[in-house]
Formats: structure tokens, sequence, C-alpha cells
């Protein structure tokens, strides 16, 4: 067994380690380039399709547990149609974010197989841990994902109600807290928020 | 079938003017004619204007001068107490939840609020500005008799 997959390494190596003797430079060289290519635009229409609202509900923990919950709020159904899916919230747009928080959903991939979250009750018992990973990523980021469409620089505190315009002022615009630190739960129902201090608390 | 109910709220008129001052009403009792589409009238915006109001009545329970839109009170969290909790007012500036809501139902008075006072809303509730379905005379005892 052993012997034979040496074997068949060998073999492979010294194909590749060997000048083509046959191929034209040409073929080899063009046909390199539409061969990356294809296999770029393949794995980014792979990857654009881990993205999508099917791919997120395609399992039933996100389908019947987070998924309608985000149905009844702002960012699922408003005046102006706008609407925010799973991953415009969940995974950064930057190529490079986005990247290693791929990788680090392998994990769920793994809690998918084992049922990690598979019934309610599982996944209510783990709703504040997976909660707080939330919390921890948008707050170390600063709340990118909130502010890939809600800038400072574009919100009009005129047209807020004074007392979330006098709370911007003195929190979002000095930089003091970021977006999550209130604005928890606003696409789910919250976990358990026992010691969970509200986010323009003074002294934390 | 469109003239009969024409003539029908025509002859009403005089009633319904009397018992509720605006035109286009969800009937509160009774069923709606089948044979008539009612029109649900355009939800009214809320009041916002952080103002406190007075009270109709020494019982009443203060009503509340903000939306709450998605403000979650649920058996996990309560976004009200974020603000109106006695240890928060400081930096809200918001009014504490009264002592009362603190008492359990034999007087006892415990550290925070209550489990039977704790779904803020089931007694208090947000303003619009709107005309009340039902037509209210009631007056408070200290408002000046205007007759």
């Amino acid at each position: 067994m052993f012997r034979s997959l040496l074997r068949t390494s060998l073999l492979l190596w010294g194909i590749i380690v060997r000048p083509a003797t046959t191929l034209s430079l040409g073929f080899l060289t063009l046909g390199g380039f539409a061969a990356g290519v294809m296999f770029w635009g393949g794995f980014s229409t792979a990857m654009e399709f881990t993205n999508t609202e099917t791919f997120c509900t395609g399992c039933h923990e996100m389908r019947d547990n987070v998924y309608p919950e985000l149905a009844q709020t702002v960012h699922f159904s408003n005046r102006s149609g706008v609407r925010a899916i799973c991953s415009d919230c969940h995974v950064p747009h930057k190529w490079t974010d986005k990247i290693a928080r791929k990788m680090q959903a392998s994990k769920e991939v793994w809690g998918t197989l084992f049922g990690t979250i598979s019934t309610r009750q599982k996944f209510l018992d783990k709703r504040r841990e997976l909660a707080e990973h939330e919390w921890v990523r948008l707050k170390s980021n600063d709340s990118l994902e909130c502010r890939n469409c809600h800038s400072t620089a574009a919100m009009d505190l005129t047209r807020q109600a004074p007392r979330a315009a006098g709370i911007h002022t003195r929190f979002l615009l000095t930089g003091e807290r970021t977006c999550i630190d209130c604005h928890k739960g606003i696409a789910h129902q919250l976990p358990d928020m026992t010691g969970v201090a509200p986010g323009w608390v003074e002294t934390r | 079938m469109r003239a009969i109910v024409a003539f029908l709220v025509t002859a009403m008129l005089p009633i319904l003017a009397v018992a509720q001052p605006v035109g286009e009403q969800p009937r509160l009792s009774g069923n709606s004619p089948p044979t008539v589409a009612m029109k649900a009238p355009p939800v009214p915006a809320t009041i916002t204007d952080d103002v406190r109001r007075p009270r109709n009545y020494p019982e009443q329970p203060p009503v509340i001068p903000h939306t709450i839109d998605g403000y979650q009170l649920t058996l996990n969290t309560n976004r009200c107490l974020s603000c109106h909790a006695r240890q928060f007012i400081q930096g809200s500036g918001a009014p504490m939840i009264s002592v009362t809501h603190f008492m359990d139902r034999d007087g006892q008075v415990l550290a925070d609020v209550g489990p039977r006072r704790y779904f803020c809303t089931a007694c208090h509730v947000t303003q619009a500005d709107a005309q009340p379905l039902v037509a209210n005379t009631f007056r408070d005892a200290l408002t000046p008799n205007e007759r």
C-alpha cells in the first residue's frame, strides 16, 4: 500500500520536473493562463455561492432558528426596500478578511457534521456563546460589517431623534464606542443578557 | 349593492357623527360587513419628542414618548430597563421605574424589578398622533370644568 503510493508519487514527480517535450511553450503559457482564469472564476463563483441566502438557509440550523428572526427586523423589510442578507453582516467584504472568515467557518462545517446545534434546545443553550463570538468579532473590527453600509460621514444627525443624535455624537463620533456596543440583537433575538451592560454605560 | 351601502352609511351619518368623530376607521366590535372590503387606515407615526406626558389620573401608567420599534422585551433581555433601570438612569437621563415595580404581590420590596412588573408594555404604551377610535368624554377631576 505504502510502497505503491510512494511509487506513484515518484512517477508524478518525474513527470513534473522534466521539461515538456511535445507541448509548445505557447500552449503551456496560454493554456496555463486560460486554465488559471477558469480556476479563479470557478473559485470565486463557488465562494460567492457560499455568501448567498440560499446557501446559508440550506441547513436547518440557520433556516429554523436565526433566519425567521431576521425576517422580523428592519434589516429584512423596510420602507426603502434595501435588504441585508446573512453575509452582509457576517462576512467581511474585503478579500483577505473574507478568506480568513471563510477559513474560520470551516468550524461551522464541523458543527453541522457533528450536530453541535442540531436541535432547538442545543441552539438555545449555545446561543450566548455564539452571540459573544459575533460581538467580539464586530468589536475588534470596529463594526466593519455595519459600516459597509452605515458610515458616520453619511449619517445626518439632524434627521435622527434628538436622543439618538446626542448619543451618537457623544459615543460614536468620538470613536469611544462602536456600533455593536449599543446595537446588539438588531437582527436576531438576544440570548440571556445577564451581566451584559448597556453599550453606553460610562464605566465599564 | 354599492347604492344600498351608501344609503345606509348616509342614514347612519348623524349617529356616526356623534359617536365617532373620524370617518375611516376599523370597527372595534361585531362582524365587518362581508360584502364590503374594509379598508385599514394607515398606521399613524409614533410620537418621539421625548417629552413626558402628564397622567390623566393618578394611577395611570405613564405613556412612552419615544418609539420602541425593535426593542426586545423577552425573558432573556429587557431593552427598556437598559435605560430605565435604577442603576442606569444617571447615564441615560431616563426616568427610573417606580419603586412600586420592585414590590412582590405581598408588598415586600425587592432589590430590583419584580417578575410581575417585568413586561413593561403590558401597561406602558407609545403614543400616536391620531384621533381616538372611540370618542371619550373622560375628564380629570382636577381639570377645570369647561361647561
